[in-house]
């Protein structure tokens, strides 16, 4: 049974996700839309906002729960997975979103980040990727790509960056998925899997930061030429792309992927690698993740989607089993100890072992 | 009690003693804080009362034999009441040259030393910085030597159990054991039922360790290196129930009577760190309780994680020590803003840095009490005795709670691995933990206040409530944002006043002695026992000093400032270089004056009478 099955089904707008605090984003910014989504998905699976709660840490990003009608919990810089891993140990009757961007969850906070995947906690993950550090004014950031130009890196920047969601494969998480600010679409289908998984779910959002990195994304968002940088990822389907389909990914020699057409030296569908996010190893889709654009297709869709014991239901059942083992507990037996004396008045002391 | 009769055929002379203090010293690999342990528990059925305190190196594993190595464990016990380990030891119980070399200085004159000399070889004597054998070269004179060859006997006893050699001479800390029982006239029985827990599944070694227990017993008896034992009588003790407990498991427990008492899920997040894990171990057994524990993936994420518990209505706790507590800094701040209840320990041990993890200090009081960016107010309050722990931890709870805040409860390395007698409270007698979460939605707002300044513990999953909070500035009443100047003013000034206010349930300053007079000493934490024995001590002598010992560090007793001022002098002496004194000085204007210590160990009650002595006389 999914764990927020037994969550009340509640019948909502949109609209009616929406606090009563003014959004404060910059225009144009990519998050509107990722709100926009995110408040779709939840009316969609008929999410009750009393029973939903978002926490973020610090950053644009992370902003986004005071702009929601659910609970919420604004933070500090990188450490939301972390209290959500507290909330979730001792509440199993919500649905915890967690709210994180490039900077909040991979540089201050990866440390979290890496433990609340690992340990796969039931919580979802957004992390909003504008490879930018937005809120303190364009500084690089550990998705930036390399010998970038910003106020902190007026040389270029000469760190090599990372890629989240091999960061989240590289941790096993049992959902991982990657999405586009501007393909609405797309980005629901993503948000609704990641909240239907049981476990830790990992969404990366490519998310335009129009004031200190427009276009960082334009790749995948340019309506002209996205086709032929993206590549959907579907179960079982073979790794083709182009806007005309006429393109996919194969396996070289040495497990590097190739980009092959459609016809050109004998190249059929049959060799192209076939899509498979039940794999029990996540090495598939770690390959995927190593593709970057310009060389190759960026995979949009979920990579990785498989089902492993959870670390906040194991807790629970490990207390539910001891407790029916040994009975609950007594209290003022534990605080007697195993050895007592007992001093009477007037008496020597009784030894009661 | 009851007595394994065959040990009774000799009846050597028995002295009786109003107190007496053992230390067992030897290699960290040689089970001194086992042996201790179990001296401490034959001692606390007897009735005495106690104070223990162990000394242990940092490294796990020392190589074997140096100076580095030397583990002790100290107990001072008696017919009377006390509260301290004792300054200067009666018997030292010495396992190689480097535990002698360690611990004689702290040897009374004419104290018995008993060495085991079959660890006193030339390589160990090298090890441990001799150039020759003090048992040979007079260097011992003064004292009462008893050398046994301890390892020898041990081998001998055991013989019959097949052992191995090494696994044989292990068992030569239980006839150490057993020959302090015989002197200190101890029952064997607390240490035979521990046996009997502890190998039941190796009865082998549970013989072994029993045939070496008794050996050392009977060595005693029967041989002429003692001619006389000696007795100590059960103190006398407020009728109740009692056991030993160490500080980390009054913590503990003393947490978990908290949750307890309100109806309430117990979670406590930590990240290992010395001298704190034991509240973690000591928690993470309880599961059938309730207790939720997470050891979190570094200091940040516990207390972090301990927040969002709170923040879904459990009683939540984290714990650590001074490097930990600085990196729980910005999650505290958090919980101040976002008015949550948490209680957060700090054991405190010798920093700066990682300073001395396994020594104990009080040094980490500014931190508690100012150490955070803003104004940023959270209670402190501090344990002053092992058994005061659970005490302490309870009252944190209550506060947290109450208030919906924070609270530091600040306990050290001595109170957590020392020991004393206990007497258990009745759950049904501890006063009552009250908590809301159920507020009508009309109305409702995240940052509305009671008459004590707290706002609602609304918790997520509480029908028509939901509602954002945040590290953020929040407007006052609404709890949404807010960059307005005089709403920060006004946010600043009610964060103060709500933990001003809890003053109203700190009960007035008590103090030892007259309410008025020459010199008062004020002492706070893990410093009680040595500091009141000392006053005590000089007070015998007819002086005018009185002590005061602060448990509420912030805020302070409401009439604090006019019991200082009753007084020419004050003095506070502290295990810092003055915390509390300036706190004292700066709040109340007052010439307190400074005696701090930072060795590492608790004071001693004999500098602490002469330092009273000097301020007595207005010397500095
Ligand atoms: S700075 Fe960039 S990321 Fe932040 S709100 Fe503005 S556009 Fe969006």
């Amino acid at each position: 049974m999914s764990a927020t099955a037994t969550l009340p089904v509640v019948n909502l707008q949109p609209k009616d996700y929406a606090s009563d605090a003014e959004v404060r984003w910059c225009p144009g910014c990519g998050d509107y839309s990722i709100l926009a989504q995110l408040k779709k998905v939840l009316s969609t699976l008929g999410r009750d906002p009393d029973r939903t709660v978002f926490i973020s840490g610090i950053g644009c990003s992370s902003r986004l729960p005071y702009y929601l009608a659910t609970y919420g919990v604004h933070g500090i810089h990188g450490r939301a997975p972390a209290i959500a891993s507290g909330l979730r140990l001792v509440r199993q009757d919500l649905e915890i979103w967690v709210i994180t961007g490039d900077g909040d969850g991979l540089s201050i906070g990866g440390n979290h980040l890496l433990h609340a995947i690992r340990r796969n906690l039931n919580i979802k993950i957004l992390m909003f990727n504008n490879r930018i550090y937005g809120l303190t004014k364009g500084q690089v950031s550990p998705t930036s790509e390399i010998n970038k130009k910003t106020v902190s890196t007026p040389y270029g920047s000469v760190g090599a960056m990372i890629s989240p969601c091999s960061f989240a494969l590289g941790c096993e998480a049992t959902f991982v998925a990657r999405s586009v600010d501007m393909i609405p679409n797309h980005l629901q289908y993503v948000l609704e899997r990641a909240a239907r998984h049981e476990g830790v779910a990992f969404v990366e959002i490519y998310q335009n930061c129009n004031i200190f990195n427009d276009g960082a994304f334009q790749h995948a968002t340019d309506r002209e030429i996205r086709d032929d940088n993206l590549i959907e990822l579907s179960h079982g389907k073979a790794l083709i792309f182009g806007r005309n389909q006429d393109r996919g990914i194969r396996l070289g020699s040495g497990y590097r992927p190739e980009v092959v057409r459609f016809g050109e030296n004998g190249v059929s569908i049959y060799d192209l690698l076939i899509h498979d996010e039940r794999a029990p190893a996540p090495a598939l889709a770690f390959l995927l993740s190593r593709l970057q654009h310009p060389e190759y297709p960026e995979p949009i869709g979920v990579f990785r989607d498989v089902q492993a014991p959870i670390y906040d239901r194991l807790i629970n059942e490990q207390i539910d089993r001891l407790t029916a083992e040994k009975g609950p507990g007594d209290l003022q037996k534990l605080m007697y100890g195993p050895e007592t004396w007992e001093v009477r008045a007037g008496e020597e002391p009784v030894f009661h072992g | 009690m009851t007595q394994v009769t065959d040990q009774k055929v000799i009846h050597k002379p028995i002295e009786d003693l109003r107190r007496a203090i053992v230390r067992f010293a030897g290699d960290s690999g040689d089970g001194m804080q086992l042996v201790g342990t179990q001296f401490t528990n034959a001692t606390a059925v007897l009735g005495n009362d106690l104070a223990t305190l162990p000394d242990f190196p940092a490294e796990i594993r020392a190589p074997a034999g140096t100076l580095a190595g030397v583990s002790g464990f100290q107990i001072n016990f008696a017919s009377d009441e006390i509260h301290t380990p004792g300054d200067t030891i009666q018997t030292l119980v010495a396992m190689n040259p480097a535990a002698l070399k360690v611990n004689l200085p702290d040897l009374e004159q004419g104290g018995h030393l008993i060495i085991n000399t079959d660890a006193f070889t030339a390589p160990n004597l090298k090890l441990a910085g001799y150039a020759s054998n003090p048992l040979d070269d007079g260097g011992l004179a003064g004292f009462h030597v008893h050398p046994v060859p301890m390892t020898k006997l041990t081998l001998e006893a055991v013989k019959e159990t097949g052992l191995k050699h090494k696994d044989a001479e292990r068992c030569k800390n239980f006839f150490a054991l057993g020959l302090a029982y015989w002197l200190y006239d101890r029952p064997l029985e607390p240490t035979l039922k521990w046996m009997d827990a502890k190998f039941g599944q190796r009865p082998e070694l549970r013989k072994a360790n029993e045939l070496a227990l008794r050996a050392g017993y009977n060595y005693g008896n029967t041989t002429e290196v003692f001619q006389v034992h000696y007795r100590v009588r059960p103190a006398r003790q407020e009728p109740g129930i009692y056991r030993k407990v160490r500080g980390n498991d009054a913590t503990a427990l003393g947490l978990m009577a908290a949750a307890w008492k309100a109806g309430k899920q117990l979670f406590y997040a930590s990240y290992p760190i010395t001298p704190a894990s034991d509240i973690l171990h000591e928690l993470a057994r309880h599961k059938n309780f309730g207790v939720r524990v997470f050891q979190a993936e570094d200091e940040i994420a516990a207390i972090c994680a301990a927040i969002g518990a709170a923040y879904g209505g459990a009683f939540a706790a984290t714990g650590t020590s001074g490097p930990g507590m600085a990196l729980k800094t910005e999650g505290l701040g958090l919980a101040v803003m976002l008015e949550l209840p948490l209680v957060v320990i700090n054991v405190q041990r010798g920093g700066p840095s990682t300073g001395l993890p396994t020594k104990t200090e009080q040094a980490d009081l500014f931190q508690a009490v100012m150490g955070r960016n803003g104004e940023c107010p959270v209670p402190v309050l501090a344990a002053r005795s092992p058994s005061d722990c659970f005490d302490t931890a309870f009252e944190a709870f209550r506060i947290a709670v109450r208030y919906m805040t924070p609270v530091i409860m600040l306990s050290d390395g001595y109170l957590a691995n020392g020991s004393e007698p206990w007497r258990v409270p009745r759950l049904e007698d501890l006063p009552a933990i009250e908590v809301r979460h159920d507020y009508p939605a009309e109305g409702f707002q995240p940052y509305m206040r009671n008459e004590r300044l707290a706002r609602p513990w609304a918790i997520p999953g509480t029908r028509g409530l939901a509602h954002r909070i945040g590290g953020l500035e929040k407007e006052d009443v609404t709890g949404k944002v807010s960059y307005d100047p005089e709403n920060h003013q006004r946010m600043v000034d009610l964060r103060a006043r709500k933990v001003a206010g809890i003053v109203e349930m700190i009960p007035d300053q008590e103090v030892l002695g007259d309410p008025e007079g020459e010199l008062l000493v004020v002492s706070w934490g893990g410093t009680y026992g040595s500091v009141r024995t000392a006053v005590e001590q000089v007070r015998q002598l007819g002086e005018s000093v009185s002590h005061a010992h602060l448990r509420h560090l912030h805020p302070m007793p409401a009439n604090l400032g006019d019991v200082l001022r009753r007084f020419r002098r004050v003095l506070v002496p502290e295990l810092n270089l003055g915390q509390l004194c300036t706190l004292l000085r700066a709040r109340y204007l007052v010439d307190a004056r400074p005696f701090g210590k930072v060795k590492g160990k608790p004071f001693n009650v004999a500098e602490l009478v002469e330092r009273i002595d000097r301020a007595l006389k207005g010397v500095e």
